[in-house]
């Protein structure tokens, strides 16, 4: 009884130290991070002051502006083909990479002499490449790829073809590690080739996920599609930027309501799809 | 017997061709629609190339000038995924449907969750830009609200999942609805909620860190800055650190996430 | 004809999971394996279609050496031999018949069989084959609609439309109930007795052990240690094979026919 006691009073004491600690550290980390944000509060105020303009003008969006020619709608139906032709082209080019990362798709070396465990080296490299490409911000890339091909959609495409692959390809690569794998060793057994393994055992498991994960992938692509624009690769961004910079609110507010609303159905839409595939 | 016929026949390609065809229209229509066009993509390709060549070897001496908006950058990822999760417990309680059994409570939360979920975070932070002026504190408001749709989501469906003997017995003993949530639902849902916080934290710094192309602080104002004057090494150098700070922090949290879940 | 010559087999962490072993399986017999869990009776199995390679030895197919054998002439051996697996390794998601018929990957060009180029011949090949395990009705299911018992017949057919001389199947029973077992079981004692396949089957029931087997082979650690008819395979050999008398459960206990 008393023995317990005695263990138990250390393990008290050791758990009060640590919950200082986190305290002290969060309180640190809160100091450094409050008052090291350089805030002017003034010029805040003043901006503020349109709030009530900015407000008004968004609930009043300019109707006429969403129809017309090089309108919102049309602009909208841009960053729609963007984020399709980017994702398909991300969810093709994903594919050689998803197998690559996967553990379960490639031999483990031994990596350390005279040491039975082994290691899947490429599928550890494909996995690397994957996080470097999903890191890289896709405005980023969008505007190396403008100084290529000029301020575009088309640059919008690659951008989001290019970044999208790290995303993709991880949860590719994910969903075939986790496939059934006996269906391997039967064709196997049954005299199949490699790629008759693959064909027949591997693909029809793993494709209706892919669509799945692609169309995931596509609706997140509307959103970053519509502010590519910002800088200049095409879609909704570009008017966007030009009402926020003049202060139209008319026109952001007619723009917000049109990607609002496609946004949602979008999301809508694709994840009915999705919820049948799988 | 007529089932068992009729399942014999083979079943028909026809809604396979129609999506099919669907998808080439499509296609077609977006392919015209971007304008897009290999070749420009193959005479640009020397520009992409000396822009990337040009970026080697990066100025490392640049360093010291983006270490202050870096760290800039961290704030705003601190101070707005903290904000975005202090904001998010009402809701995510108010959305989860063991919580609040009433459906029109939830319902209404979710759809406003939905609504916030659509706006995309470079437009949030161009209205608040606007609103608020060039600077750190736009980037705040967006971040919050970005954190804030991230959390809120993963949260309410993870209480939704919690065991649900403890919620019936603390209303069998005639406990109210604090004491309902204080003893029932915060020990069971804090672990996940904790990682949903740091998750959001990890899109937050990766978000944040592009925030300054619309001008709302941070180290993205230098790296238009940079790419405006073609100053590419200095470019590098601001990618590389953010790529270094983004996998850290990834890593770092994301072995916190796996020990929480 | 399926011979064994001094076979031996250690996995790379050093466990022997055959141990010199020599054996001969004629045309037409119907082996039954049986040994103790870990005695090495999947390592047998899956050694003699190469899905284990054998550290020491050579095992032969009608005179043929498996154990030498390299890429399509290895394909070419497997061909002639089918596969029957306790958790039955069906692609749930497609159609039974696509199962089937992939069972015939073996006889045709790679690319032939990815374009899905199958001979009218083969859809009919695979359509027999559902019907000597009297699901023919499912061709167009998806596996994964079927019962286990269904399933693991599927798999069977899967073999049968392979035109396999042999057949080898490693628990094809284990996870089914009593009366699907039966089920089971007959098919392919039926398969054998009408088509002459040679059947090699592990089984861990030893009642099932001496009612369907011809032949009754006995692994402990590795080693042969039984290797004779039905009918000298006693108690007493049994006990012999576990090491130990034989339990309640290792018996499969009488059920009514179906
Ligand atoms: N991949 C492997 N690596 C190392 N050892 C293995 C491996 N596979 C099997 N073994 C070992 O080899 C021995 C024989 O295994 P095997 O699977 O052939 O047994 P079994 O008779 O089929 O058993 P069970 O009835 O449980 O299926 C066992 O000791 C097992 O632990
Ligand atoms: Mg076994």
């Amino acid at each position: 009884m008393s023995q317990t006691q005695q263990a138990a009073a250390p393990k008290k004491m050791g758990r009060m130290i640590k919950t200082a600690l986190w305290l002290i550290f969060f309180a640190a980390l809160y100091i450094w991070s409050f008052t090291g944000l350089e805030v002017e509060w003034k010029k805040i105020m003043e901006s503020l002051k349109i709030v009530n303009k900015m407000l008004a003008g968004i609930f009043t969006p300019e109707w006429g502006f969403i129809w017309e020619d090089e309108g919102v709608l049309d602009n909208m139906l841009v960053t729609l083909e963007i984020a399709l032709l980017g994702t398909t082209i991300a969810a093709i080019l994903a594919v050689p990479f998803g197998f690559l990362a996967a553990n379960n798709m490639s031999k483990r070396y031994p990596i350390l002499p005279f040491v039975e465990a082994r290691f899947p080296v490429i599928s550890w490299i494909g996995k690397r490449i994957l996080n470097v490409i999903r890191t890289m911000p896709e405005l980023i890339v969008a505007i190396i790829f403008i100084v290529g091909v000029g301020p575009t959609a088309f640059a919008g495409v690659l951008a989001i073809g290019l970044h999208s692959i790290g995303l993709i390809g991880k949860l590719y690569s994910e969903a075939i590690e986790n496939m059934d794998e006996g269906p391997m060793e039967a064709i196997t057994a049954c005299g199949g080739s490699r790629l008759q393994v693959l064909w027949f055992a591997v693909v029809p498991q793993v494709l209706p996920e892919f669509f799945s994960f692609a169309l995931y992938k596509f609706e997140i692509n509307v959103r970053a599609a519509s502010i590519l624009g910002m800088v200049g690769a095409g879609g909704i961004g570009t008017p966007l930027l030009f009402a926020l910079k003049g202060h139209d609110w008319h026109r952001v507010g007619a723009i917000l309501l049109v990607v609002i609303i496609v946004v949602f159905l979008i999301d809508m839409l694709s994840g009915a799809i999705r919820k049948r595939l799988v | 017997m007529a089932a068992e016929t009729k399942q014999i026949k083979t079943p028909s390609k026809l809604r396979f061709t129609i999506i099919f065809l669907v998808m080439a229209v499509l296609y077609v229509f977006s392919w015209r629609g971007v304008e897009a066009d290999i070749g420009s993509l193959i005479e640009g390709w020397p520009y992409i190339r000396d822009l990337i060549t040009g970026m080697w070897p990066p100025n490392w001496k640049y360093f010291e000038r983006i270490l202050d908006p870096m760290l800039e950058t961290l704030r705003i990822a601190i101070i707005a995924t903290t904000f975005g999760a202090i904001l998010s417990i009402p809701f995510t309680l108010l959305a989860s449907r063991n919580v609040f059994p009433n459906t029109w409570v939830t319902n209404s939360a979710r759809s406003f969750l939905n609504f916030v979920r659509t706006i995309p975070d470079l437009l949030l932070a161009g209205i608040f830009v606007a609103l608020l002026g060039i600077g750190p504190v736009a980037g705040v408001a967006a971040m919050t609200v970005f954190t804030f749709g991230i959390i809120t989501k993963l949260a309410y469906e993870s209480v939704e999942t919690i065991d649900p003997g403890p919620l019936e017995s603390m209303t069998a003993v005639g406990a109210n609805k604090w004491q309902f949530i204080a003893f029932a639902v915060v020990p069971q849902a804090l672990p996940a909620f904790v990682a949903y916080v740091l998750y959001a934290f990890e899109i937050c710094v990766r978000a944040a860190a592009i925030l300054g192309l619309v001008g709302a602080g941070g180290i993205g104002i230098m790296l238009s800055e940079t790419l405006e004057t073609f100053q590419y090494q200095k470019m590098a150098t601001i990618v590389l650190f953010t790529l270094v700070i983004v996998i850290v922090i990834d890593s770092i949290s994301s072995r916190i996430r796996e020990k929480l879940l | 004809m399926i011979e064994f010559k001094k076979v031996r087999k250690v996995y790379p962490n050093g466990t022997v999971g055959l141990d010199n072993i020599n054996l001969t399986i004629h045309p037409g017999e119907f082996v039954i394996i049986v040994g103790l869990s870990g005695a090495g009776k999947s390592t047998l199995l899956r050694s003699i279609n190469r899905l284990h390679e054998i550290s020491e030895g050579e095992i032969l197919i009608d005179g043929k050496s498996i154990t030498a054998a390299k890429g399509a002439g290895l394909r070419r051996m497997r061909r002639d031999i089918g596969m029957i697996f306790q958790n039955f390794n069906l692609v749930k998601r497609v159609s039974v018949l696509r199962n089937v018929l992939s069972g015939r990957v073996g006889y045709h060009s790679t690319l032939r069989t990815l374009l899905g180029l199958w001979p009218k011949k083969d859809v009919e090949i695979a359509l027999e084959a559902l019907s000597r395990v009297n699901i023919r009705e499912k061709a167009y299911a998806r596996a994964d609609e079927l019962s286990g018992g269904q399933q693991q017949r599927v798999s069977i057919a899967r073999a049968l439309a392979q035109e396999a001389k042999i057949i080898l199947a490693d628990e094809p029973v284990a996870s089914l109930d009593p009366l699907t077992t039966r089920q089971v079981m007959d098919d392919l004692k039926r398969i054998n007795q009408e088509l002459g396949i040679t059947t090699i089957v592990n089984l861990h029931f030893l009642d099932l052990a001496r009612e369907y087997g011809t032949r009754i082979i006995g692994l402990r650690a590795g080693k042969l240690v039984f290797d004779g008819p039905v009918e000298e395979a006693t108690d007493d050999v049994f006990s012999e094979i576990y090491g130990r008398k034989i339990k309640k459960d290792e018996l499969l206990g009488d059920v009514e026919e179906a």
